[in-house]
């Protein structure tokens, strides 16, 4: 379970989470929309520790992310996290992306680590691809990419951070279909998303983020059909 | 007033020993250089992080080691160094002197080319669950090496020339060495020195060829 209790956090002085309480269940999938700037994608990397927080606390099965003493190079074993930007490794074949991890920091032999590897590009259909570099791949498949490097990991949760938004538009489905995968295996998920409908058809609940604060959460049908806030229902009207 | 006579074969006979001169002069550029990666890129990392100390440290070694003649640093490894009672050997000095500089050129090349690896590649490593040096080590520095590759290759070069420096200080085992042994013995200044530079130009080439080979055989990317 992620708890998310009052976080705030800021950049100089430029607040930009102002007490952000959120809880994400087991299984559960929560999206998360808003506009631009509005703090989703801090959010997101406060949760997995890369960057510190100036108030509150977030506690991942019961870890406190920013304890000092939490190891946080063990924590993010299991919050797997994919950007917007996919951030393949250029230097290393798409097998090697995947295997990296595995092998440097879970200390798993080669062949571990490779039957694993292919195990998860086969899942986003990039089977074909072990031993391509990423440059000679598309948007997309650098995108299924790195959401199989990540699950090469064996997270328990899983952060996606608008992991469409920077593939063309006949791009995105396939990304999409992966994560409508993922989720409907029962992994738990954060995901930062513009694309309305695949919020409304995968989230458990969706969040709508404004100004550095949760504005209004619930369930897809709350939210989408009968929003209670002025803005929420702003936002989506505009969004379409 | 031209009556010099060439008398190649008296140069040409002692070819074996200049070829072993050759072998030392290589010996001393390669260690050289991979002494001074170690040392370029511990201080690349230096001079961006915060740790007044380090960066004052690496400042000055670069600064020192970019501005000042390769011939004083390696005059100080053997001279300079003696008035402090640290003895080093011609051999040692001129390794020491050529990896000084070495370094100092090199950081600067790493420096820049770890600028211009975008700093969410280590944001992914780290997300990963990678350690910082983990991150630097398997994300950061393959790519590193990659960007820095052709200014590295110039300064091995430089680096087997920067060798001949070893005369200054009593080197004798050396290329140019030996090829000064072989001059004081003889008087064939001209024959010893031009073969002599033909060995260097060759080494140098080779380099450039090897570098070529390695670069296409790691850098498939
Ligand atoms: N490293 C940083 N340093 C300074 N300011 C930052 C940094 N990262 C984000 N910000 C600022 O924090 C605010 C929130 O950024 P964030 O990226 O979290 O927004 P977002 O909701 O993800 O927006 P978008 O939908 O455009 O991705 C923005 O004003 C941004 O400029
Ligand atoms: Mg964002």
């Amino acid at each position: 379970m992620i708890e998310i209790e009052n976080v705030r956090k800021s950049f100089g002085p430029l607040e930009v989470l102002k007490g952000v309480s959120m809880r994400v269940e087991k299984g559960e999938v929560v999206t998360v929309i808003g506009g631009s700037g509005s703090g989703k994608s801090t959010l997101l990397t406060c949760i997995n520790g890369l960057e510190p927080i100036q108030g509150g606390r977030i506690t991942v099965d019961g870890t406190v992310v920013h304890d000092p003493k939490t190891d946080l190079n063990k924590l993010r074993q299991k919050i797997g996290i994919v950007f917007q930007q996919f951030n393949a490794f250029p230097h290393l074949t798409v097998l090697e992306n995947v295997t990296l991890a595995p092998r440097k920091v879970l200390g798993m032999s080669r062949e571990a680590a490779d039957e694993i590897a292919v195990k998860q590009l086969s899942h986003v259909g990039l089977a074909d691809k072990l031993m391509v570099y990423p440059s000679r791949l598309s948007g997309g498949q650098q995108q299924r990419m790195a959401i199989a490097r990540a699950l090469a990991m064996s997270p328990d949760y899983m952060l996606f951070d608008e992991v469409t938004s920077a593939l063309d538009p006949q791009l995105v489905g396939e990304v999409l279909d992966t994560l409508r995968l993922l989720a409907s295996e029962g992994m738990t998920m954060i995901c930062v998303t513009h694309e309305m409908r695949f919020a409304r058809e995968v989230s458990d609940r969706v969040a709508f983020f404004r100004e550095g604060l949760i504005h209004e959460i619930g369930t897809p049908a709350q939210i989408f059909e009968a929003p209670e806030k002025p803005e929420t229902a702003a936002f989506l009207k505009a969004a379409h | 007033m031209f009556n010099y006579t060439f008398h190649w074969h008296q140069a040409l006979r002692a070819l074996p020993d200049m070829l072993w001169g050759a072998l030392v002069t290589i010996e001393v550029a390669v260690l050289s250089m991979v002494l001074g990666i170690a040392f370029a890129v511990l201080l690349a990392v230096a001079r961006m992080s915060a740790n007044r100390l380090a960066y004052g440290a690496a400042t000055t070694w670069i600064e020192v080691a970019r501005n000042t003649p390769a011939l004083f640093q390696i005059y100080m490894a053997h001279f300079g160094l003696g008035s402090f009672g640290i003895h080093l050997s011609p051999w040692w000095a001129l390794l020491a002197g050529i990896t000084f500089n070495n370094a100092g050129y090199l950081a600067e090349t790493f420096r820049g080319a770890l600028r211009a690896i975008p700093p969410t590649q280590t944001r992914a490593a780290r997300s990963l669950g990678m350690g910082p040096l983990r991150a630097f080590w398997s994300v950061v520095m393959p790519q590193m090496f990659r960007i820095s590759f052709p200014p590295m290759t110039n300064q091995m070069v430089w680096a087997i020339l920067m060798t001949s420096l070893g005369l200054t200080v009593g080197l004798a085992t050396d290329l140019a060495g030996v090829t000064q042994e072989l001059n004081v013995r003889t008087f064939r200044t001209f024959e010893f020195f031009a073969l002599a530079a033909v060995l260097y130009y060759l080494i140098a080439k080779a380099v450039m060829l090897g570098a070529r080979l390695i670069a296409w055989r790691l850098f498939r990317y």
